[in-house]
């Protein structure tokens, strides 16, 4: 029941495109500065609808984690495990919205933060009393507050919520520090250890998932006078078109290429994945790839199958520069092709020497985002340089 | 493209982006006066974003063994460190420590924090010392506690102590009349795990700073120091800055020091070794005595990995490349008239005397960190800031009043990324405003020509504070 008025705010959503900002065919023939307000609208449209995808994807796992508390089971635990899977890899696709202080870095931290120090929440191998859920002396109460405050505290790897809190309370610690966690549904049935704390704080994190996706989606939404959106199409071209250029440059070279992929690939340690408790990695990634290419292209598919169709940021190099647009091109596709032939699982991938198959694939990916970063990087250049003309 | 003159298409394209502001910095080419790259605080080693993340990118253009090296420094820096144990990553912290991680305190590559009054210091920990000095000049360790207060301790060990602040408001007026209130701490000892305090030791709290743009200030050729204090002292009008000398441990020697807040560094190789130890309880291979003292030891002894240093050298170098390869943020808003109104006043106060806007870099094997004009605006000398701000305890030739001058750089990213605007060495300002004014001692009169600027001035000077 929760999921159709969602559902039916997705599909308004995506009908609401303006019929100006769609079709990258007639935008062609139009003039540069015509173009830059098309690509931006376009880019906003792009944006609120994979928020509001990634919002009902929270919802819907939202309601598994409810129905997993109201009655643990073997098959609750199961749907609400595919419900994180679906919800986190549908995130994935908008990371590269972050990286200008746009609304999704207010609540980022609280939102998506890794690597978990998994003895932060709860007990652990070796630890079986640890975490905030067994430290009933010092937090008697679960609360939202207390979780919020104790994220990231003392330390970035203290992470007390977000999606990986939950992915570790679905989960647990895979055994053997290898493959997917095995936590067992009777951790959240009745005579479990502490149980009424760890469903409670299972809950609050789930809904605190929700809450920010909210706040997120709210400030992305059409129709809103004064909300963020509202603030990035109407502001210089200029500075709009450098903040998708820095979420997409970012999140390609720093982020996915180093902190991702380099630094498992250096360490070969298998928590230096985000998906450590539930092993999906390689998933995302791949979301993570297509939510650049997303932008560049200008196009996105709801969940719901309806097609945002506009111009991106290749359209505009085509203008500009139709060698360039191509070479990007070819290389944004390069990119998420790189990504895709990573053999999952990653802490299998991340193996072995350096001539091993899935090591050179590894290495292949890593090369391709951050030579995409690089390519981002000079359409500012590129452009720039042309200021002396 | 046909319909268009290639011209107006240059033009337009130009347009798109007059000011380059990706994550990397681009010198604009059609700059011609300094003020046009003004934005580049790191020349090169400038990134562009404005989000909480805006501390830990890496220098643009590293190469692939750096950018490696970088991204596994991260996640040393980042990550918790476990107690000596299972051979896993990250084993055999403390047995004494005041954190975790490196994070806990440089807080997304920025500054801690002070705790809430009454609450034990965390992100800020307390040097101790006692009268004398040691053989090579430095501060004389406490006996029976060491060089440092160590607030946290593994499993079956004791912490040595917990340092709480307390605050006393001192009101005072701005030249307009307005009022102001600056909070002076006191710290005091509880807890005492190991028995008294020597009789005179001396304790001296300190932030964990933002650490943005290290390897460009190592850059910086010690003779171009040498020549803004030889200037500071020529102008005599009573700020004269100098460097402090300190022992280098890998060369055996005397060497200027350029980090810390006395300058008690002489690099960001030794400043890290040494947080590894004093503050984390681990050893490198460039210190690899635990930070426990022989009183210590007794409990202390029996909990410490032998043998290999607990971070190997191959991390120390990851870690120590990822501290100096974190590049500057630009400045924004370098054109706003009243950031240019504040900057101008900067200057008139005085301000910019110690916190000097420019300094060059020489030689770097980093060739992004090499031949930049950046813009930390500090001289890193050290200089009196009177009573008011004096921990009464010297280090190596930085006395109990002097302060080496932090870079500004970042300042005004702290409350994004760090939340929170606490400022000086032991964050007992709650802002700017008050940091200014705890200012004194050859600050004192830039400190004055500040309080009795107009509110709109004050106003302006701020706004410019917060554009670096």
């Amino acid at each position: 029941m929760k999921a159709s008025p969602v559902l039916i705010s997705i599909v308004l959503t995506c009908l609401r495109i303006p019929p100006a900002a769609g079709g990258a065919d007639p935008m062609a023939k139009a003039g540069v500065p015509e173009l830059k307000r098309a690509v931006i609208a376009n880019y906003a449209a792009v944006a609120s609808a994979s928020y509001q995808d990634s919002l009902a994807s929270a919802k819907k796992l939202q309601s598994a984690v409810d129905a997993l508390l109201a009655k643990a089971s073997e098959k609750t635990l199961a749907a609400a495990r595919r419900a994180w899977l679906s919800a986190h890899q549908t995130y994935s696709l908008t990371e590269t919205f972050r990286f200008y202080n746009g609304p999704i870095d207010q609540v980022e931290a609280l939102l998506n933060s890794w690597p978990i120090d998994a003895s932060y929440i709860d007990s652990a191998a070796d630890a079986p009393d640890a975490g905030i859920v067994n430290a009933v002396s010092n937090y008697p109460t679960i609360s939202r507050a207390l979780v919020i405050s104790l994220n990231a505290k003392d330390g970035k790897q203290n992470i007390s919520t977000g999606f990986h809190a939950i992915e570790f309370l679905l989960w647990g610690q895979p055994p053997g520090g290898r493959g997917a966690g095995n936590r067992s549904w009777h951790d959240y049935a009745v005579g479990a250890k502490n149980v009424q704390r760890r469903s409670e704080y299972l809950r609050l994190v789930t809904d605190l998932v929700v809450e920010h996706l909210q706040t997120v989606a709210n400030a992305w939404a059409s129709g809103d006078r004064d909300n963020f959106r509202a603030k990035f199409v109407a502001m210089d071209p200029n500075t709009a078109l450098a903040d998708v250029l820095m979420g997409m440059g970012a999140l390609s070279g720093p982020e996915l290429s180093g902190e991702r992929l380099t630094t498992a690939y250096e360490t070969k340690e298998r928590s230096e994945q985000q998906d450590c408790f539930s092993d999906s990695t390689c998933d995302d990634l791949i979301a993570n790839a297509i939510g650049i290419q997303n932008v560049f292209l200008g196009r996105y598919t709801c969940l719901s199958g309806q097609k945002i169709e506009g111009s991106g940021v290749f359209g505009l190099l085509k203008q500009v520069d139709p060698d360039f647009a191509g070479k990007l091109s070819a290389q944004v596709s390069g990119a998420v092709a790189a990504v895709h032939d990573i053999p999952p699982p990653f802490d299998q991938a991340i193996l072995g020497t350096n001539q091993s198959p899935n090591r050179i694939a590894m290495k292949k990916a890593i090369t391709a985002l951050q030579t995409q970063s690089d390519l981002i990087a000079q359409v500012v250049k590129l452009l720039s340089i042309k200021l002396d003309l | 493209m046909n319909s268009f003159p290639a011209r107006l298409i240059a033009l337009s394209a130009a347009l798109l982006l007059a000011t380059p502001r990706v994550w990397f910095a681009e010198t604009n080419p059609s700059a011609t006066t300094v003020e046009s790259n003004a934005e580049l605080s790191g020349g090169k080693a400038s990134v562009f974003d404005v989000s909480p993340k805006a501390f830990g990118f890496p220098v643009p253009g590293l190469n692939e063994d750096s950018r490696a090296a970088f991204f596994v420094g991260h996640s040393f820096f980042q990550r918790n460190w476990v107690a000596a144990g299972p051979p896993v990553p990250r084993a055999g912290l403390g047995p004494l420590f005041n954190a975790r991680s490196c994070s806990a305190c440089h807080v997304n590559d920025g500054r801690g924090r002070p705790p809430e009054p009454g609450q034990p210091l965390v992100e800020v920990l307390v040097r101790l010392s006692i009268p004398g000095t040691d053989a090579h000049h430095g501060p004389l360790p406490d006996p029976v506690y060491g060089g440092q207060i160590q607030g946290q301790a593994i499993l079956g060990v004791h912490p040595e102590a917990d340092i709480v602040a307390t605050y006393v408001e001192l009101p005072g007026q701005f030249g307009d009349g307005e009022a102001f209130s600056l909070r002076s701490p006191t710290y005091s000892v509880t807890n005492l795990g190991y028995g008294p305090l020597a009789a005179k030791a001396l304790l001296s709290p300190r932030v964990a700073p933002v650490i943005v743009g290290m390897g460009l200030l190592e850059a910086v050729p010690e003779s171009e120091l040498r020549a803004i204090a030889e200037q500071q002292a020529l102008e005599g009008n009573g700020v004269h800055g100098c460097l402090n000398s300190v022992w280098d441990v890998a060369a055996g020697k005397m060497a200027i020091g350029r980090f810390g807040w006395k300058a008690e560094q002489p690099s960001v190789f030794q400043q890290t070794a040494t947080a590894f130890n004093e503050d984390m309880g681990l050893t490198t291979p460039l210190l690899p005595q635990e930070n426990y003292t022989k009183t210590e030891a007794t409990v202390c002894e029996t909990k410490s990995l032998t043998g290999q240093p607990e971070v190997s050298a191959k991390i120390l170098h990851d870690v120590v490349l990822y501290s100096r390869t974190l590049a500057v943020p630009a400045r924004r808003a370098v054109t706003n008239a009243n950031v240019l109104r504040g900057q101008r006043l900067f200057q008139q106060t005085g301000c910019a005397v110690c916190h000097l806007p420019t300094l060059h870099t020489g030689d770097s094997d980093i060739p992004q960190l090499a031949h930049q004009t950046i813009q930390p605006y500090a001289d890193l000398l050290l200089h009196d800031m009177g009573d008011g701000l004096s921990d009464h305890r010297p280090v190596f030739d930085a006395a109990g009043n002097d302060w080496r001058t932090p870079p500004l750089w970042g300042i005004g990213l702290v409350s994004t990324v760090d939340g929170h605007t606490f400022f000086l060495h032991d964050g007992r300002a709650r802002n700017l405003t008050e940091a200014i004014l705890w200012h004194g001692g050859e600050a004192q009169a830039s400190r004055e020509n500040y309080r009795t600027l107009s509110k709109s001035d004050r106003d302006a000077l701020l706004a410019f504070l917060n554009s670096l």
